[in-house]
């Protein structure tokens, strides 16, 4: 079994498997809670999977506290364990009382809980605080060969350093804290090979949209993504992050980049990196995990890079998206079996079969998000938005991933770029992705957003989104509409090369 | 803990839709509770409402008078998809769903369903056109399903077998949940744990 070609995948869960079903289930009695071990062991008991790193937020969390105390448990590895708070905490001036009261009494019980079971919490007032899937990478937790977790689906993204990440629900919140591992069955695999190269203006954004687009939002259910091929190399680990981020939007609760020379030099010198000796270890084992040559996947997608656009969502899902030169399709071409879920997402979008993309009108424009909330997305937006002016009317909103995302981008003056250019710089958090701390749309505007989500009411009630990179975003935001974003990325080019500065990375 | 499921007669509501995702189930600033209390409140609640709070004309699926009390949904392709808020499966069972019929569930709320004794039962494209042909024909008939045979009874008299992890079934037929098992395993968990170092340290200083 050892000399059989393996996928990155098999090779992470091959080493945290703790127990099989059968072997787990020897025959020594009934469990605490009464189900019988035999029992179990008949029915195919899934295998135990020890995880790395566990990752929580406000949000998911505090049933699952609840839980271990009416069990009487303790977090077994409070070491392994990260909290943070994102999802319902403010983006306004953070000495500004939280008026909130569910979201105060929220955050105020992370921190107790974190606290009572020990676990290092990231929270208000905290430098190193921000989206969960922003600190992890940035102060060096997430690494190769890793499985982690947290209570939120966008923990694929830390797949962007080979490692087996994904999101779990309360009870499993639960499990992790008890046993640090998880139940589980093997995921099957899914290859995305994306061949040649991107053009200027083109990004990770755009080629998992585009993914999503053809193969839809259940496309990759029961699957891992595992992302492959030139242009996929040639992406910054911030670009991979983005791309593995979405991968749950495909249907893949976890999507991987192979780690390589970008993956090592992102980590290296970062707080929880290993260092010196263990270091130069760690990199010779993590050079071991990429899929072997002859593996086999379960199924394959390839995906011409050089014919890449920069994608937009025209409707109610992640895989309703189109090039920005292209146009709301038609009943006739999504298919009778689409026609419906197609005419409901264009009478909640307030939009009409065949009409283009480009040219809609926004209110609001929103950069930000676990998927684009770091610093490489917020440059790319800084060089569309330096010495310009956004549109009269229009809401802009920046919102860096992380309160360290947030400090870099003033030490660059980015911070300056956005505010002179009419857009709003506020602290960090999930904010208008998800909408539940009073960032929001109102019931009918139309917002381009550089998040993961375009479901009804996602981002408000009532609440129209269009999903698009941050160039993507910051082209629009200029001219109020729909705008594609390569002739100004060109001029920005252009202009840079003059002033012989470089220029931000497309994500 | 949740508690057991075994068999369940109840009439159906149809939501043919497909891609209903989570924040249609339980939208977002429903998730600020730290409990779980008042998510029945919170299910589908943006379909039922308009967003100044008015229930909407006609009333949606879920607040048609017929529809009270019925425990069983028939819904579209690629049911529970988006995040991996368990909320979802707890405001369709504080409602009173106990199962749900598609031709396939989102892999997260998939889990997070069977946690909470909530069947997900999957079927064919054509079993479930055949079941939605079936409704509408007799959209107050009795189902049951019967988790202990696997076996779905159509008012018609007939009745099909279904597929759902044994040991989730185990663990819903018992009305327990997963973490006793587990701890009961502790002594597997500590000899990996001592083969493998651990890969970071949370609480380090450095």
């Amino acid at each position: 079994m050892a000399d059989r070609p393996r996928t990155l995948v098999e090779k992470i869960w091959d080493t945290h498997v703790v127990a099989l079903g059968a072997d787990a289930a020897s025959a020594d009695g009934a469990s605490a809670d009464g189900a019988s071990a035999l029992a179990a062991t008949e029915s195919g008991a899934p295998a135990i999977l020890a995880i790395d790193l566990h990752l929580v937020h406000e949000v998911t969390s505090p049933q699952a506290f609840t839980g271990l105390r009416q069990r009487g448990l303790k977090v077994r590895h409070p070491e392994r364990t990260i909290a943070t708070a994102d999802h319902s905490i403010p983006t306004t001036d953070p000495n500004l009382p939280i008026l909130d009261e569910l979201a105060r009494k929220q955050l105020a019980q992370i921190e107790e809980n974190c606290r009572e079971f020990g676990i290092p919490f990231h929270g208000k007032g905290s430098p190193t605080r921000g989206i969960v899937h922003v600190i992890g990478p940035e102060l060096g937790l997430t690494q190769p060969g890793m499985t982690i977790v947290c209570g939120d689906s966008h923990t694929a993204t830390h797949g962007a350093f080979g490692a087996l990440a994904f999101g779990i629900g309360t009870s499993e919140i639960e499990m992790v804290l008890a046993t640090q591992t998880l139940l589980q069955r093997k995921p099957k695999t899914f290859k995305v090979e994306v061949t040649g190269r991107l053009q200027p203006g083109v990004g990770a954004k755009d080629i998992i949209l585009a993914l999503i687009a053809r193969i839809g939002v259940g496309g990759g259910t029961g699957h891992v993504f595992e992302f492959t091929g030139d242009a996929i190399r040639a992406l910054s680990m911030e670009a991979r992050m983005t791309l593995c981020n979405m991968s749950i939007e495909g249907g893949a609760r976890a999507g991987l980049v192979a780690p390589d020379e970008t993956t090592f030099a992102y980590l290296k010198g970062r707080k929880h990196a290993p260092q010196g000796a263990a270091w130069d270890k760690a990199v010779e084992a993590w050079r071991k995990l990429p899929t072997d040559e002859g593996a086999v996947y379960d199924r394959t997608i390839v995906i011409d890079g050089d014919k890449l656009e920069p994608m937009v969502t025209y409707g109610t899902n992640p895989g309703m998206g189109v090039f920005v030169t292209g146009h709301v399709p038609t009943a006739t071409e999504v298919g009778a079996a689409a026609a419906p879920d197609l005419e409901r997402a264009l009478t909640y979008m307030g939009l009409q079969a065949g009409q283009s993309i480009a040219g809609q009108k926004l209110d609001v424009v929103f950069i930000g998000s676990c998927t684009n909330g770091r610093i490489e997305d917020l440059r790319a937006a800084a060089t569309i938005l330096s010495g310009r002016r956004v549109a009269p009317s229009l809401r802009v909103l920046v919102v860096p991933g992380s309160q360290q995302v947030k400090k870099q981008a003033e030490a660059e003056g980015l911070d300056k770029v956005f505010t002179a250019a009419g857009a709003e710089w506020r602290e960090s958090g999930c904010s208008m992705c998800i909408a539940m701390n009073g960032d929001q749309l109102e019931p009918g505007q139309y917002g381009i957003s550089t998040s993961n989500r375009n479901f009804e009411g996602r981002q408000g009630k009532g609440g129209r989104t269009f999903l698009a990179s941050p160039l993507t975003a910051a082209a629009s935001a200029l001219t109020g509409v729909v705008t594609d974003p390569r002739p100004v990325v060109a001029a920005a080019a252009a202009g840079a090369a003059t002033a012989g500065t470089a220029t931000g990375k497309a994500n | 803990m949740p508690d057991a499921f075994v068999r369940t007669t109840s009439r159906v509501i149809s939501i043919p839709r497909s891609n209903i995702d989570t924040d249609q189930i339980c939208p977002a600033r429903f998730l600020k509770i730290t409990d779980k209390a008042g998510l029945a409140d919170a299910l589908f609640f943006d379909w039922r409402f308009t967003p100044d709070g008015t229930r909407r004309v006609p009333p949606s699926f879920i607040d048609e008078p017929h529809n009270q009390g019925r425990e069983f949904l028939l819904v579209g392709d690629n049911f529970g998809s988006g995040s991996s808020r368990e909320h979802a499966p707890w405001a369709l069972r504080a409602w009173g769903v106990r199962a749900i019929f598609s031709t396939s569930f989102a892999d997260i709320f998939k889990q997070n369903a069977m946690k909470n004794a909530l069947l997900p039962i999957v079927v064919t494209p054509e079993r479930h056109a055949a079941l939605s042909v079936l409704f509408a024909a007799d959209p107050d008939g009795e189902w049951t399903v019967d988790l202990e045979t696997q076996k779905v009874t159509l008012p018609d008299g007939s009745a099909f077998d279904f597929e759902i992890d044994g040991f989730a079934r185990t663990m819903i037929l018992a009305g327990t949940d997963e973490i006793g098992y587990v701890m009961s395993r502790l002594p597997a968990i500590e000899a990996w744990e001592a083969a493998h170092p651990a890969r970071v340290d949370t609480l380090a200083a450095r």
